[in-house]
Parts: structure tokens; sequence; C-alpha cells
């Protein structure tokens, strides 16, 4: 099958870029002293950018062929040495890159005015991330892979650094630190592998059997790397920071889109390429995840700054994803990917809502609020929509994602399911209890009135997020369709290696 | 093989021997004010000299003194490369300052004849007198400013450490003349092999000490941030790394060509150097407030990768070296050149604080700065992570593996100072205009950052091969 467009992934991924260039050259074209001719300018390409990008998705999606394992849209250079520039999508990563390109655009239009200052820089910074992460999903080569891994936190040191909250500093550090030494340990694992398969191919070293000696290290630098990303407990701390001190769009971006990177390297990495180790290791990931379960949702149940409890609650629904792929069985892997889908959608939505609120009144504090269902039915309407989807209600897609990973782990050990089950109880003690105290009861506070509801702008952000949340809560079936094949080669290999 | 024909490889060295005479004479003649054209015509005998070295031809000549191979060359183009661009620098420096004298270019030129046969050495009376041209050059450029207290410290500070590290090389090569009976490498090599004796490795330890001195690695680095911090900017652009790239393939020189059958234990004394490097330039960047300063550690740490690389003592090694210091130059010099295009109200920034905010002032130059700390932090896509890259493949590969780590750690802790930097740049309040950057700084800088991204990502695909060739015929052998 030919594809429609050629080298349609390497557009897909360097349009942004592309886009950001074309910010630049505007703005330089432009008048000096016209900043706010220029501010809109920039807010335009971008937006335009990023709408192409998901418009050229769509011809992706269509061109996929669902029933295929292998990676399509392949484009190969051979660039130095061993390395190539390797491009390709399979089932799994051609949803992330899907997922991305969707969310791009309503952060765009998210900060469209809540971003005051550097306009210019701001709508930089995404475009230059949008490419960034596009890559990760892209890339079939190790390297080129890492380029793009790490590269991706330069942008959102930036856009926390300068656009955060008040302690953005710290949290800038914090976020960069705390990624760049769990990636440089994956790194040295890289250059390993490369010195003992003699190819960094991400296709080739998936079926390459390396040393089960060398596995359990191998697999440890890439896991260290992959749980600071996803994140997993204990080394989560950086997240509710970085995501208390990001403006709006940079949490959306992390929440919905840099944590599956974590979820996704270790589906391609950790279980086809250390399959031994994965299984030495289930029970201290698995061990892992249920922690982070349950002690973050507690966790989340004591915060009383808004985004931290959902920044909590997005560790606990990883710990979903990570007992899902360390499962390792069909429903197991197939509801990970499916959760982290959804998990998208859902956290976005929610970081989204905090945004609204957050640009009228300036605070995330639990306590100042109450009663805006009074105030903006409309966004009660939102807020308890994502709610429920937070919660795993049935009918959105919250609820496919925990299900089925639940079904996976319960298969694997009964007592991690057991008290992971505890997660979705406490999941709808946090959420609701949030849910109640900042939308019901009277206005008892006079600060809260004299604020609109949702702007047309706001509704149309939200638009394709409630549609998608619930399309895939009824109709799973559109992401299987996509993950069905690639989950399963991925499953048998690893069973096979596994003996299981 | 005839004398013409051993002239002919050294016509590198012969361009520049024979034009800064000339042009010495020149310059004593017409004065200071004859500065500029002294300074374009350095310029031009350096690029005639990288032309012929780029299209030299290979051979040992002078009874094995002089090597003309892929390694020596392809250093010898980076080299002059380098060193013209420095011209370009100092002149419009040392003119802004009223310091316009036309013995700067010259001296450059001079200490680049002395790196061209430190990367050529192939004995160690060639070893010797090719260091100690290139030294005495350095001791009278790090003083340039004379009237500069700093900056006289500074000199005096090298000249008497490096006179030191001369004479610990001296001894160590006169060690290892005795204990073999030449001065030839591969006459030492053959002698080496046949009887190793405890004398001759002390000797070695001696040899690789007073070099250790040269490229700064730690525990010989104490004059790094002083000299650094002293010495006038475009001189410390030059001592950043023209003269360690040379320092460092002469040491790759002498351990491969001459001790190859010691490297068990000359290994271990070059990783105790790249361990003990990367550690002090990691954990001493952390405290400093001037630049240039900061700088000085984050060469230090950058010269440990370097010895890391070579402590493997395979091809792939001496390869990732050759690759490690181009894209490492290409950074410094950017660095270097940026704080030259950094002043206010006349003053030039020299701590790192006034850096704050400039991205409010200063966009283009922030920008930079920012890519320039990213690509020394080793961040991908920029080019010093590229330098990394292939250091840490080689250590892996010779089974490096704790060191190898604990080079990627320092690696971490080093990129808390960069961030500063950035962090600075963008994130606080603003200090105040700056004025308007002096044209050649401001575009070699510009260069610099665009070649770390995206360039470097292109000219890899060029470099790789250029430098494995380079490694194929490395000491004919």
């Amino acid at each position: 099958m030919s594809p429609v467009i050629p080298n349609l992934l390497s557009i897909i991924t360097f349009l942004p870029l592309v886009g950001a260039l074309a910010i630049l050259g505007v703005k330089w074209a432009s008048r000096k002293d016209d900043t706010t001719v220029i501010e809109r300018n920039a807010k335009w390409i971008a937006l335009w950018t990023t709408l192409a990008t998901l418009a050229l998705n769509v011809v992706l999606l269509t061109g996929f062929d669902r029933a295929s394992t292998d990676y399509q849209f392949v484009e190969k250079i051979q660039w130095f040495s061993f390395l190539s520039y390797h491009m390709g999508v399979d089932g799994i990563s051609v949803l992330f890159v899907a997922l991305t390109a969707l969310l791009m655009p309503l952060c765009i239009l998210a900060s469209w005015e809540s971003v005051k200052t550097r306009v210019v820089e701001y709508m930089i910074a995404f475009l230059v991330l949008e490419t960034l992460v596009i890559g990760v999903f892209t890339s079939l080569d190790l390297f080129l892979f890492y380029v793009f891994f790490e590269g991706g936190l330069v942008p959102m040191f930036l856009i926390i650094g300068i656009w955060g909250g008040k302690d953005r500093i710290y949290a800038a550090y914090k976020f960069f630190l705390y990624t760049l030494l769990g990636s440089v340990l994956m790194l040295a694992a890289m250059l390993y592998m490369v010195g003992v398969a003699g190819t960094s191919d991400i296709p080739t070293l998936s079926t390459f059997k390396f040393a089960e000696a060398a596995q359990s290290w191998l697999w440890f630098a890439f896991f260290a790397s992959f749980a600071v990303k996803m994140p997993m407990w204990p080394v989560h701390t950086w997240l509710p920071d970085a995501h208390v001190q990001a403006p709006t769009a940079g949490s959306v971006m992390l929440a919905g889109i840099l944590l599956k990177l974590g979820g996704y390297g270790f589906i391609r990495f950790n279980l086809p390429m250390f399959p031994l180790a994965s299984e030495m290791f289930t029970p201290f990931v698995l061990t892992l995840s249920v922690i982070a379960i349950v002690v973050t949702s507690l966790i989340a149940f004591r915060q009383t700054d808004i985004k931290k409890l959902i920044a909590y609650s997005s560790v606990a629904h990883m710990g979903f994803v990570t007992m899902g792929i360390f499962a390792g069985n069909q429903a197991g892997v197939q509801g990970a990917v499916y959760q982290m889908i959804s998990h998208g959608f859902i956290s976005g939505a929610l970081f989204l809502c905090v945004g609204v609120v957050y640009d009228r009144w300036h605070t995330r504090e639990i306590a100042f609020y109450g009663g805006l269902t009074k105030l903006m039915p409309h966004f009660a309407f939102v807020f308890l929509l994502f709610t429920m989807a937070n919660v795993g209600l049935p009918g959105t897609s919250g609820f496919v994602g925990e299900i089925l990973t639940m079904t996976g782990l319960y298969q694997a050990s009964t007592w991690a399911a057991l008290v992971a089950a505890l997660g979705v109880i406490l999941s709808a003690m946090y959420a609701l209890t949030l849910f109640k105290k900042v939308m019901y009861g009277e206005v008892t506070n006079e600060a809260l009135k004299g604020h609109p509801d949702l702007t047309l702008r706001e509704k149309i952000i939200f638009a394709p997020l409630i549609a998608g949340t619930l399309l895939l809560g009824i109709y799973p079936a559109f992401v299987f369709d996509f993950t069905t094949a690639s989950v399963d080669a991925v499953v048998a290999t690893y069973r096979a290696v596994i003996g299981g | 093989m005839d004398l013409s024909s051993a002239l002919h490889l050294a016509i590198p060295e012969l361009i520049l021997a024979v034009s800064t005479l000339g042009i010495l004479v020149y310059g004593a003649l017409r004065g200071d004010k004859s500065a500029g054209t002294v300074a374009a015509l350095c310029g031009v005998a350096l690029i005639a000299a990288a032309f012929a070295a780029a299209f030299g031809g290979h051979g040992k000549v002078f009874n094995g003194s002089f090597i003309a191979d892929g390694v020596a060359l392809y250093a010898k183009v980076f080299i002059y490369i380098a060193s013209a661009l420095i011209i370009v620098l100092g002149r419009g420096y040392f003119e802004r300052l009223n310091n316009n004298r036309f013995e700067f270019p010259i001296l450059v030129v001079l200490a680049t004849l002395g790196m061209s046969m430190m990367v050529s050495a192939g004995d160690l009376i060639a070893l010797y007198v090719g260091l100690e041209l290139q030294s005495l050059s350095l001791y009278i450029l790090a003083a340039f400013r004379r009237d500069d207290a700093k900056g006289s410290e500074a000199g005096l500070k090298y000249f008497v450490l490096g006179a030191l590290s001369s004479g610990l090389l001296l001894y160590g090569a006169s060690l290892v003349y005795g204990f073999t009976g030449s001065m030839n490498f591969d006459a030492i090599a053959a002698a080496a092999q046949a009887n190793p004796q405890v004398g001759l490795i002390f000797g070695l330890v001696f040899l690789i000490s007073g070099l250790a001195f040269k490229v700064s690695a730690a525990p010989f680095h104490m004059w790094t941030p002083d000299v650094y911090e002293g010495a006038p900017t475009p001189v410390v652009a030059f001592f950043a790394g023209a003269p360690k790239f040379a320092a460092l393939v002469l040491l790759a020189r002498t351990l491969n060509d001459g001790f190859a059958g010691l490297h068990e234990q000359w290994s271990q004394v070059m990783l105790a150097l790249a361990t003990l490097s990367f550690i002090v330039g990691g954990l001493g960047g952390l405290m400093q407030k001037d630049i240039k300063r900061l700088l000085a550690y984050s060469s230090i740490a950058n010269m440990g990768y370097a010895l890391l690389a070579m402590a493997t003592g395979t091809a792939q090694g001496v390869q990732a070296l050759l690759l490690f210091m181009v894209l490492y130059t290409v950074d410094t010099l950017g660095f270097f050149s940026v704080q030259m295009a950094l002043s206010r109200k006349g003053v030039a920034v020299t701590k790192i604080e006034e850096l704050a905010g400039l991205s409010k002032v200063n966009v283009k130059l922030t920008i930079v700065i920012t890519v320039l700390c990213l690509s020394v932090l080793g961040m991908p896509p920029f080019s010093g992570f590229w330098g990394k890259f292939f250091v840490f493949g080689a250590a892996l590969d010779a089974g490096y593996w704790g060191f190898a780590v604990a080079g990627l750690v320092a690696s971490v802790i080093g990129a808390f100072y960069y961030l500063r930097i950035i962090k600075l740049m963008w994130f606080d309040g603003d200090k105040g205009e700056i004025d308007k950057s002096p044209f050649e700084a401001k575009w070699i800088a510009y260069a610099a950052a665009a070649f770390s991204f995206p360039v470097a990502m292109v000219a890899l695909a060029w470099l790789y091969p250029l430098a494995a060739n380079a490694v194929k015929s490395f000491g004919l052998n």
C-alpha cells in the first residue's frame, strides 16, 4: 500500500517546527513596535499549523492498515555510522501521534487570552514541543528516539519557567533534573545495546536476544527513565510541582502527552527487548503501581489546591497503566494503551477546567470556590462529565481503560488486582469531594460573582474532548481496531519468550 | 625519502613558519599602525596552511620524527581554522581596548605552528620542541594586557606552572630515553614491548602529567580558572580550544604509538585523570560567579570526557576524541565570542548574574547562549550531545561501564550550572540595556550556535567518516 502523501510522517513531525520558524520569520518581517500585530500573527500561525498537523493526522489514520502488525509509513535514510533517520508507526504509536495532534490546537486556544507575556516565544515553544513529542512516537531508531525524548525537556523547562506560577523556577529545575538523571541512565543502556547488537534499529532490537544477565541492568536503566517520566511512585514528586506551576496549556501537555511517553516506552522497549527482565521485575512494578494507586489517591484527597489534586490523580491513573503493561497479557496491555489515550482526553480536559476558573479568579484554592453550578451551569456540566470520566463511570472512556487493566491484572496477580480495585473507590472519593466543594452548595464567596459562564472559545475547546471521551466510552472498538494487531504481536512475543 | 618530498609533507608548517617570520619583519618595521595588515596576512597564512593540510599527503619523514597521517592532518585543519577565527576576534577586541599591537596575530600563528608540530610529533624531541613553541607563545599571550593586574597575574601563573609542567615532562622524557635508549616512538614501543621496566612506566607517568597540565585535566587544573579569568577573552578562547586539541592528539599519539604495549598501565592513569576531571569540573562549576571561571570548570569537565575516550586505547576512542574536540571547540569558541559580545556601558559583562533577564533585552544573543549551554550540557540534538555520545560509546565498548556512568552522572551535576544561566536569562528580571555588540564577536557566536544546531546534524554525516578515515592511517602502521 502506498501512502497518499509521500513522507507523511516526516511532514507531520516537522510541520510544527516549520510553523515555529514561520512565526520567527513573520516577526522579523513586521515592524518592531507593532507588538499586538506580531502577537496576533503568532497566535494564528500557531493555530493553523497545529490544525494542519491535525488534518494530516486524519490522512494518516485513514491510510493506516489496521490489520497489519508491521510498521507503516516507514521512511529510512542512512545518516552516519550505524545511525539512521528511521520513522514509522504501528497501531500503538499512531494513536499517540493523533492524540498529540488533537490536544495541541486546544492548548493553543486555551492560551489564547491567558498568556499575555512573550506570546511569540510561547507559541514557538509549544510548536517545537509538538515536533519533539510526535518525533518520540514516530522514530524507529534508538538514538533518534533519544534525541526527541530528551529534546522535549527544553521547551517544557522554558514553558514552566517563563510562563508558570509563583514557584515556577523551583518546579522547572526539579522537572528538568529529575528527568535528565533518569534519561542519562537510559542513554548508557542504549550505547551498550548498540555495542552488543551492532544496530540502533528499534524493530531489529525488539527481536534481538540480550543475555539474561545484561537484561536486568538494561531493563532497569530504561525503567529509571520511563518511571520518572510516567511518573511512578516514589519518583513522582516532580509532577505535582511541575503541574501546579505550569500554565494551563503546559499542564495539558504534561498530563495529556508527556506522561504517556513513559508508558509508551515500557511497551516499546522494556517488554519486547528485555522480556526476561520484565518478567523478573513484574512483582516489583506491580507493587510500585499498587502503592501509587492507593497512596497518591489518598494524597489527592488531602489537597487544597485543585490542580495538585488532579496531578496526584494522574499519578494514580498512571499506576493502572503500568500495572496493565506489566500484567503482560492481552487485556492488560490493551487496557494500558486505552487508559493512556483516554487519560489524555480526561486529564487534559480537567486541567483545562482548572484553567477556566483560574483565568477568572486567579486562584486554585479549593476553599475559595463553592456553588459554581449556580453561576456557571455550562461549566458545571463539563466539569461533572470529566470528573465522572476520571472516576471511571461506565459510558465514559475512563471506565474501559480501568476495567481492562483490572481484568488483565487479575489474570496476572489476584492480590494486586484486589488492592488496585481500591483505587477505583478512592478516585471516586477525591474526585467527587472536589466537585462537591467547588461546584455545589451556596455561593458563599462574593468575589465569585460577576464572571461569565464558558465563552465560545472555551466551548470550542471542550467540544472535541467531550465527544472523544463519550465516543471512546461507548464505542471502544475505535481504538482497539488500531491497537489490537500491534498489541497482540507485542504480547505474543513476550509470552513466547517467558513461556506463559 | 629525499629532502624535497620530506619537505613536501611539511608544507603547512613551512607556510606558517616562513610567513610569520616575514610578517614579523614587516610589523617590526612598520610598528603598531600595521596591526590590521599583519592580522590579515596572518589570517591568510593560516587559511593557506589549512588548505595545504586538507590536501596534504601522508608520510613519516625526518627519521620518523615528523608524521603526517590522517589524524595529524585532520587536527591541523581544525586548529588552523580555530586560530584564524581567534585572530579575527582578537583584532576587534584589542582595537576597542586601544591595545592594538601587531604582535598578537603573530604570536597566535607561532603558537599554532607549535601545535602543528605537536600533532605531527613522532619522537620525544619533536614533542618537546612543538610543545614549548606553543607554550612560550601562549605565556606571552596570557599576559598580553600587561597594564592589567589580573592579566599579568594570569600570565605569571600560567608561566610558572607551565614551566613546572614542562620540567615534569622533560624529566619523564629523559627517563623514557634512559630506559629504552631511543627518542623515537616506534623504537620506544619496541623496547617497551621487549622489556617493560618500572622506570619506563615511571617516565611515562611524568610524561602524561606534563601533558595533562596542558589540557588542564584534574588534578593539574589549578591554573585554569585563574588564567581564564585574568587573560584577555580572545586569548582564553584560544586556550580553550586549539592547544587542548593539539595536546590531546599528541597525548593520543604518544600513548598509542610509543606505549601501545603498556595500555594496561596508562589506561589506569588516564581513567583516574578523566574521572577526577569530570568530578572536579562538575562540582567546581556549581559555585562560580564569573562567566569565564565557570567556562574554565566546564572545560576541565570536558577534558575529562576527552581523556575517557583516550583511555580506551582503541581506534574508536581516538575517533571519538577527534569528533568530540571539534564539536567542543566550536562550542567554546561560541561561548567566548558571546561573552565578548556582551557589555554594558562599555564595561564587559563578566559575572553570571549580569546575564539576568537578557532575553528581554537581546533575544538573539540569549538564544545563542541557550543553545550553547544546552549543547555543552549534552542535550540532544545539539552538537555537544553527539560529542559525548561518541565518547561514551567508545568507553562502553571498551568495557568502562562504571566510568561511563560516573561521567553521565557528573554531566547531570554540570547540567545544573548551565540551567542556572538559562534560568537567569529567561526567567529573571533584566539588568538594563546592553551595548551594541561588536560585529565579529556577534557573528562568530551566531555561527557557533548555528553549527551546534542544526548544522552539526548534517555536518556529522561528513565529519564522522572523515574522522573514521583519519584514524585508519593513525601512526601509519
